[in-house]
């Protein structure tokens, strides 16, 4: 018989295996964080999920709110953004290009605050929820750019040239040709940024936008159960992030078919 | 079908490829041989219409090239192409890959598309592949799917640019094979091609190509067996070398 936690020659395992080796794993990391809990002395009380289910069911849904709208809306900015940076326009480019250096390389919860403070105030953005909409998709937007034009400039012009080859029109070529391979190899990326946007989203509880993690917040300060309510949170958002991970790994092996 | 080329220059960036070439035939079946970097592929696809030369004109039955829009797609869409890596696009089955410009650029209804794709996918041997993609194809297999694709329309000539360079000699023969049953059942093409048999036994004409000049043309078996230029001498000589 094999042994049940070694993969095989071609690196695959068996149902059987895969479900035994991840039976064991999480029992490690379950068993780390029990005996963590008992060292430290701290007694775990879940009983106030059942007493705040509803804040904590409508904290959810607002991070879910939030999270679809962002990708959304950081779709709409990332895809010019990922055009523009490749366009003969130069102050259009070095404006793309600086837009997503900025972003890149200052930290969402300082771009939090001056972007609420300043502009927001400046501007009139006073809805929370819509600001907190804006500055994640303004984050986010950047990242997406980089993911759009990574999948461009992986086109293939071999590719290109067969659309016109067949008699394609730019029009068709871009219809038939050119979207369908880059949502292909875009989708991925798109999926596992959406898993980032659901985690980041936390950071706005700094302005007070009542998503999850701000709704555990102030839970925890009301019930001083501190670790019943962050271990609760992370598992929150792993209920989210998880099958979002699941269904980025599907789209890469469905669109895997080229290269 | 008559193609008549009237001092067709080409350059790259400054780098000359094409140096006036003049040429008035009508062409049934033509090879174009020559060494590498002498313009054959560029000429190709400025016949083709996928490249404009830098000067010159290109008339193909007495019409000139459009160089631009809808009537540029529609001469495109005349000729069949197969690339030396077949071109078949990588996102589509190798059914949808002859489909999908039947449909689309060939009006064609979606179930006439269907059926003329697997009429010919059987026809060369590749029934089997239809619902797979380019990636799961052999080389082969790829470059007759590509001819497939390009013959469906029934185009008034198929282009073909070094089909055989990127396969191993068993797939050789597999692709060559086809191209001569094509032949037979009077398909029109022209080919650039490294196949010196193929040149000169599937071809009726050949050219030779040589730093960017047309250098020698004629019936295959004359130009084989007469050279008359000292580079086709040269050329020939040098791929004899290692003959079996």
């Amino acid at each position: 018989m094999r042994n049940p936690f070694v993969a095989g020659r071609d690196g695959r395992a068996t149902p059987a295996q895969a479900l035994a080796s991840y039976a064991l794993v999480c029992a490690a990391v379950i068993g780390f964080f029990w005996l963590s809990l008992a060292m430290a002395g701290i007694a775990l009380n879940l009983d106030f999920v059942a007493q705040f289910r509803t804040r904590i069911a409508d904290g959810l849904l607002l991070t879910l709110e939030i999270s679809v709208a962002s990708l959304v809306l950081s779709c709409v900015i990332g895809l010019p953004v990922a055009v523009g940076q490749g366009s003969r326009i130069l102050p259009v480019r070095y404006l793309c290009d600086l837009y997503v250096k900025l972003i890149r390389g200052t930290p969402l919860l300082a771009q939090i605050y001056l972007f609420f403070y300043i502009v927001g105030t400046a501007w009139g953005v006073e809805n929370r929820f819509a600001a907190g909409v804006i500055i994640l998709s303004v984050f986010s937007g950047a990242y997406i750019a980089e993911i759009v034009r990574g999948s461009l400039s992986s086109l293939d012009s071999g590719q290109l040239e067969a659309a016109r080859a067949v008699g394609f029109t730019r029009a068709q070529t871009l219809r038939y040709v050119v979207v369908p391979q880059l949502v292909s190899r875009t989708l991925p990326a798109l999926t596992g940024q959406f898993a980032s946007i659901v985690k980041d989203s936390s950071l706005l509880s700094v302005i007070a936008v009542i998503e999850l993690t701000q709704t555990m917040q102030e839970i925890s300060a009301s019930t001083f159960n501190l670790f019943g309510t962050y271990l609760v949170l992370a598992a929150l958002y792993l209920v989210l992030t998880l099958p979002i991970m699941f269904v980025s790994r599907w789209f890469e092996r469905r669109g895997s078919y080229a290269h | 079908m008559r193609i008549e080329l009237e001092g067709v220059t080409h350059a790259f960036a400054d780098a000359p490829v094409l140096a006036g070439i003049d040429f008035a035939d009508d062409v049934s079946t033509l090879a174009v041989i020559g060494p590498s970097g002498g313009g054959k592929s560029t000429l190709l696809r400025i016949v083709g219409g996928l490249i404009a030369p830098t000067a010159g004109t290109v008339r193909v039955d007495g019409a000139e090239v459009p160089r631009d829009g809808e009537a540029l797609a529609r001469y495109r869409a005349s000729l069949g192409f197969v690339f030396q890596d077949g071109g078949l696009f990588h996102h589509l089955t190798a059914r949808e890959n002859i489909a999908l410009p039947l449909r689309a650029v060939h009006g064609l209804a979606e179930d006439r598309a269907r059926r003329r794709a697997d009429e010919l996918l059987e026809r060369f041997g590749l029934a089997a592949e239809a619902d797979k993609r380019p990636s799961e194809l052999s080389g082969g297999q790829r470059q007759r799917v590509a001819i497939a694709r390009a013959v469906a329309p029934r185009p008034r000539m198929l282009l073909l640019d070094e089909p055989t360079s990127a396969l191993d000699p068993e797939y050789t023969t597999e692709v060559l094979n086809l191209l001569r049953d094509l032949k037979d059942g009077g398909t029109r093409f022209v080919a650039v091609t490294h196949e010196m048999g193929f040149a000169r036994h599937a071809c009726s004409k050949v050219a030779f190509l040589c730093n960017g000049r047309l250098a020698e043309y004629g019936e295959s078996a004359e130009v084989f067996s007469h050279p008359r230029t000292p580079e086709l001498k040269r050329f020939l000589g040098k791929l004899l070398e290692w003959r079996v």
